[in-house]
């Protein structure tokens, strides 16, 4: 028997929609915008068709997806390792939770604590931007710790209780619809903006080279800045958007879950494009739900999942299908 | 006086808490993310080993650190070895862990305060007018001793020295034949050891809690960066900065402040001295 080994070959029609005959039929269109395409239907259509019960996965799950594409975005692109998600979902959720107690309209409040929000996180974590590697990382880690145990120190904004009684939703679509049309801007926004857009590129050499960035005297830390700050709208949004869908704001908004979910999503869904985090907890969340009667089990599936995609199958889901829709795979004689 | 001596005790907790992954990242430059997980589980054992299977102290308290030992080696040789040297991955399989471990431990019945260690010796004595327990001169006696052992490790024994090398030069170590993996191993193995110590030294003062895990983590963080890794100097200092600042803290102003001051110290050190307080230019190039 002769040793046999994989070969990988692209497809003829990415070969041709890779160059300049990208648009000569419909096939190659179909090719190049069919992913995105049926990503735009599947999220516009998925609301019409759920039970109440899975329309609150839905929203729950558009958060973590944001969470998830801020982590993919610092920490596949910008190499800034953050576990300190849950910080902007809790200043988002309480900053908008606050405007509304003082009679913000909801449609204002939220856009504001959002915005509002990132700033405030962008200005708390400038002092460490400088930082590299793990340092940044722990101290990400702590930020949100941090402030929950200060709102549970001073008892400010209601303390343990939170803020009960505030606005929701007018009705289930609105909601719905909110999260879905947001995620899709998102999506298709951060992938432009890495990929095509100047500020990408600086980003990618953080990454990959601090000093070079230096050296073209580029100010490091207000790219750092930008960065951070992208992540923290995303974030800060969804605080918001959750404190207004269950009416109420409380500490469980620093929960280290907004921490460690979306961590084990991007690892899932794989970390080199802005699709695979989005997928890892579109896929995560619900499986994560739906274990919820066995309480905190469900924190440790998804942390074994993650481990072991870490450790085992570091490719990732959308890498997998990525290379799959691109090549085809055949054996030859070595 | 009370301040002096409840400063002490506290500061040496922290140095208990602390030394295990100090010492992992100081050697091998792992990040041990799972070691607060260590250190519950050690006392968890260590607890069920005395309650349901009724073995004598000794034994149990043994039983529960081979274990723990076994399974930091376990972590190394099974899962971090396969993302050796990529920091990310390092934290995420680590965290990933400490993270299961816990919820697991939780889901399992370790909720409320019915766990609880039984110490040493219990009753109490007074130094210089002073009221305190024997656990907690245990644990300055215990927090020393694993100092001692420490530091007499990492200069005179060969495994010590080997994994100095490691952290100083892999290379220039791998050229002189020092199994770079095995010195990783022996490592993660000791800065479990080394937790699963602490958690028997000091989970006796209170009640075994899931959220323990997390503090002990984020307290271990704050002393190494604070104290700059890999310098043992700076970790007892860092400790007692921080031990100084907490129980200032509890007695003049709140006590549930104490926490809020450790992450306030690790940010401000940070922005003040991004070296850590004792760092070295080397350490200060990885960091900033």
């Amino acid at each position: 028997m002769a040793e046999l080994r994989k070969e990988r070959l692209d497809r003829g029609v990415k070969v041709r929609t890779d160059s300049i005959y990208a648009v000569s039929s419909m096939k190659e269109i179909m090719f190049l915008i069919g992913p995105g395409l049926a990503l735009v239907i599947i999220l516009l259509v998925l609301p019409l068709l759920l039970s109440p019960y899975w329309e609150r996965v839905l929203a729950l799950t558009g958060v973590y997806v944001l969470l998830s594409i801020g982590f993919g975005f610092l920490a596949g692109y910008v190499g800034m390792v953050f576990l300190g998600g849950a910080l902007f979902v809790g200043v988002g959720g309480y900053i908008s939770g606050l405007l509304n107690t003082v009679g913000v309209p909801i449609y204002l409040s939220i856009p504001l604590a959002t915005l509002l929000g990132a700033l405030l996180c962008t200005l708390a974590f400038l002092p460490c931007l400088p930082l590299r590697g793990i340092y940044f990382t722990m101290v990400s880690f702590v930020y949100p710790l941090l402030a929950a145990r200060l709102i549970a120190a001073t008892g400010v904004f209601g303390g343990t209780d939170g803020l009960p009684g505030l606005d929701v939703f007018p009705n289930k679509w609105v909601s719905l619809y909110l999260i879905v049309g947001v995620i899709l801007v998102v999506v298709f926004a951060i992938s432009r903006l890495v990929n095509y857009k100047d500020i990408g590129l600086v980003l990618r050499g953080v990454k990959d080279n601090e000093q070079a960035i230096k050296a073209s005297a580029l100010n490091l830390t207000w790219y750092k800045a930008q960065a951070v700050f992208i992540t923290a709208v995303l974030g800060c949004f969804g605080g918001a958007y959750l404190t207004h869908l269950y009416g109420w704001v409380g500490m469980s908004l620093f929960a280290t879950e907004f921490s460690s979910l979306p961590v084990a999503a991007t690892v899932v869904g794989g970390i080199s494009t802005v699709f695979g985090p989005m997928m890892g907890a579109f896929l995560l969340v619900p499986i994560s739900e739906a274990l919820r009667e066995f309480g905190t089990l469900r924190i440790v599936f998804y942390s074994v999942i993650m481990v072991c995609f870490v450790a085992f199958w570091t490719e990732g889901l959308v890498d997998y299908l990525k290379r799959k829709y691109e090549q085809f795979e055949h054996w030859v004689k070595v | 006086m009370e301040i002096v001596i409840y400063g002490i005790v506290n500061s040496i907790i922290l140095i208990l808490m602390s030394s295990g992954f100090a010492l992992v990242y100081g050697v091998s430059r792992v990040p041990n993310f799972a070691h607060g997980a260590l250190f519950i589980l050690a006392g968890y054992m260590a607890w069920v080993f005395l309650n349901r299977f009724n073995l004598p102290y000794i034994l149990a308290v043994l039983l529960a650190l081979v274990i723990v030992t076994v399974i930091g080696a376990l972590l190394y040789r099974i899962i971090i070895v396969r993302v050796r040297g990529m920091r990310t991955s390092e934290i995420i399989v680590s965290l990933g862990v400490g993270i299961a471990i816990l919820e697991y431990l939780r889901w399992s019945g370790l909720r409320g305060m019915a766990v609880m260690l039984p110490p040493f010796i219990s009753g109490s004595t007074s130094i210089l007018g002073v009221v305190i327990d024997y656990q907690r001169l245990f644990i300055v006696i215990g927090g020393l001793g694993l100092l001692a052992f420490l530091w007499s490790f990492t200069a005179y024994t060969k495994t010590g020295l080997a994994l100095k090398a490691i952290a100083q030069n892999e290379r220039a170590a791998l050229a002189l034949g020092i199994d770079s993996d095995m010195a990783a191993t022996v490592a993660v193995a000791l800065g479990a050891l080394f937790a699963g110590i602490a958690g028997i030294f000091i989970l006796p003062i209170g009640n075994i809690v899931v959220e323990l895990g997390y503090d002990v983590l984020i307290f271990a963080i704050a002393v190494s960066v604070c104290g700059g890794v890999g310098s043992w100097k700076g970790a007892v200092y860092a400790s007692f900065l921080i031990g100084f600042a907490q129980i200032l803290t509890v007695s003049y102003i709140a006590a549930h402040y104490h926490f809020v001051v450790a992450l306030l110290v690790i940010i401000l050190v940070l922005i003040i001295k991004p070296s850590g307080l004792f760092g070295r230019q080397k350490e200060l190039e990885e960091r900033v």
